[in-house]
């Protein structure tokens, strides 16, 4: 590009910017807000290599290097976590995954207008209960005096049910079903649009050429909503090291935490809670938890766009 | 003359007997779905309708035992509870507010092709859906920013959902037709009036379903009101609820009138029971009228721009 053409084009992007200039206003606050809330704490991010006082601020503490990381890769809790974040995201991930596919072809195959209706308003409404008061319901459900599981097992066996909190591993499936129970028919609707748009013709053509419904379901059903499947099972997977901290901290107790103890609930308790305060280790936990999960997102995103269309971005 | 009357009758194909048996057992299968989903809901409500007796000797099974609302008037007696109530409904009408407000003020420019950085803007957005400074670090800059223990601390964190953003941005890209868009500027339309004139009123639907994902988030939102406030008088109902639901930390007044410990006891579980039902019926209650946006958030969603 000649001096000349490379002015010409300068002026051409400015003339743009300035007749967008109206775009951009529009744009200012959504910027501010992730910049503060979003960019900030990532450049933040750096007291996981500083020791950090709140006096001195984040960008004034002393560094320290990788000893936070080193100080958690040699500490006995490391592992433990690790461990249990992983076992209770494949636990989720292998019970929970299919579950929402099977309940979308059930619905599909539904003849009954109404009662397919009212299943998919009914399955949808779980999904709306607050982490809260779920974790509240799981509680009050399994106590073995007031709950119903207390009050069905009394019924039936004319005594007292055992105390099902009692035993530490309870926990991962009272976890892990009870996210089905909340979930699975919301988790359901993607599949269910994408039963719908299988063209009749198909259906119709299986039809006289006499296939049952059964068949059909695993002739033109399945392999049509395979992709939908598959794309959805690799961001899945992408999400394992990525545990929500909420539903996991509201069920910890003492019994359980030798199993329910993971990254997330471990960073709020060696950093924000009342007994912790070690801001740069926490940070550094954290921030390893943070790539791990990014590098996953990034590789399992280039998966997903070999195997489809469809993307993350 | 008796064939005839039986192809009158019959038109539709009969099913196989194989086609029957499989039928059947999908129906079977729902009714199993529905009663599973459906038992621990009704359960919910008709303890809550029961008698603190029946609770405590475990003898509500699925339909209310000696109806009573004792459990109700004790929910109404709590102050905490009630100035939850009043909290939430604030965080979530103002929360909301800025949420959509910010959520289209984004999701307008970037849906504009014609906008110079706009990959680059796109992208400084969906980074941090990929990559946040996590827990601390945000910690950090909300006390920074001296709103800890603030109102403000229960809105301005997580005032944008990127994802909701998308949702938008899809929606007005696919949805709203770009001749609208030449038509206009033929005829001299801003880049601002447009937006007011045209993307808002045509945006209805997707502003009803970001505006109600939102509001749900905030009602169920425990998070941070958990991280960032520690005075009681500026609780959301969320934080009420683990105190009393899963820390079991009952406020002493409300169950003072009564003299046994077991009476005590089953007063504590029934009022369980009521705040339940009480803190989730107003999202249970609107529900069956906006379902169908909720559905379609997913449905747009799904097909990411």
């Amino acid at each position: 590009m000649s001096s000349i053409q490379r002015k010409l084009f300068t002026e051409k992007v400015i003339r743009n910017i300035c007749r967008r200039w109206q775009l951009y206003v529009f744009l200012l606050f959504p910027i501010v807000y992730i910049l503060i809330f979003a960019y900030w704490p990532m450049f933040g991010v750096q007291i996981a290599f500083r020791d950090f006082n709140p006096a001195l601020g984040i960008f004034h503490s002393p560094w320290v290097g990788l000893k936070y990381f080193k100080k958690f890769f040699h500490s006995y809790q490391c592992a433990r976590v690790i461990r249990n974040t992983l076992i209770i995201s494949l636990y989720s991930l292998v019970a929970r995954f299919p579950i929402p596919i099977i309940l979308a072809i059930c619905i599909h195959v539904l003849r009954n207008e109404k009662l397919k209706k009212a299943t998919q308003m009914i399955v949808y409404i779980p999904h709306f209960i607050s982490v809260v008061v779920l974790v509240g319901m799981i509680n009050q459900f399994f106590n073995p005096h007031v709950g119903l599981y207390g009050n069905i097992y009394k019924m039936i066996f004319k005594e007292n049910a055992a105390d099902l909190f009692a035993k530490p591993t309870s926990f991962l499936h009272m976890f892990v079903w009870s996210g089905i129970w909340q979930n699975m028919g919301w988790d359901s609707i993607i599949y269910i649009a994408a039963l719908y748009s299988v063209s009749l013709e198909l259906h119709e053509a299986a039809q006289i050429d006499g296939a049952s419904r059964l068949q059909r379901v695993f002739a033109i059903d399945l392999p049509s909503i395979m992709p939908t499947i598959i794309i959805l099972l690799i961001l899945n997977v992408g999400q394992i090291m990525n545990l929500g901290f909420e539903k996991i901290y509201l069920m910890q107790n003492d019994i359980n935490l030798r199993l329910s103890e993971v990254i997330s609930t471990y960073v709020y308790k060696v950093g924000i809670s009342p007994n912790g305060g070690n801001y740069s280790y926490a940070t550094a936990i954290g921030l390893f938890n943070s790539v791990v999960n990014f590098i996953l997102i990034v590789i399992v995103n280039k998966i997903a766009n070999r195997c489809g269309e469809t993307s993350l971005w | 003359m008796v064939g005839g009357i039986r192809l009158k009758k019959k038109r539709t194909i009969v099913d196989t007997k194989g086609d029957a048996v499989f039928y059947t057992v999908v129906n079977i299968l729902i009714i199993v779905i529905l009663i599973i989903i459906l038992w621990p809901l009704i359960f919910i409500v008709s303890s809550s309708f029961s008698s603190k007796e029946a609770v405590l000797a475990g003898r509500v099974i699925l339909w209310p035992v000696d109806f009573s609302l004792e459990g109700y008037e004790a929910v109404f007696k709590t102050n905490d509870v009630l100035i939850g109530y009043r909290n939430t409904i604030l965080y979530t009408l103002f929360g909301t507010a800025l949420n959509v407000a910010l959520t289209l003020a984004a999701a307008y420019p970037l849906s504009r092709k014609d906008l110079p950085g706009q990959k680059f803007f796109m992208f400084l957005f969906t980074f941090t859906m990929i990559f946040n400074g996590g827990m601390i670090p945000t910690y950090i800059v909300v006390s920074k920013l001296g709103i800890l223990n603030t109102p403000l601390a229960m809105i301005l964190p997580g005032a944008l959902s990127v994802y909701n953003m998308i949702i938008t941005r899809t929606f007005l890209q696919n949805s709203i037709p770009k001749d609208l868009y030449e038509a206009a500027s033929i005829d001299g339309c801003t880049d601002s009036t447009y937006f007011w004139k045209v993307i808002l009123p045509l945006s209805s639907p997707v502003i009803a379903v970001i505006t109600l994902y939102y509001a749900v988030g905030h009602w169920n939102s425990f998070f941070n009101a958990f991280l960032y406030i520690t005075k009681s008088e500026l609780y959301p109902l969320q934080l009420v609820l683990r105190n009393i639901l899963i820390a079991n930390q009952m406020d002493s007044a409300m169950i003072t009138d009564l003299d046994t410990m077991t009476s005590k006891q089953g007063l504590a579980d029934l009022l369980k029971y009521s705040l339940i039902v009480v803190s989730s019926l107003p999202v249970l209650m609107m529900y069956p009228f906006v379902q169908k946006h909720f559905v379609k958030g997913v449905m747009i969603g799904s097909i990411k721009g």
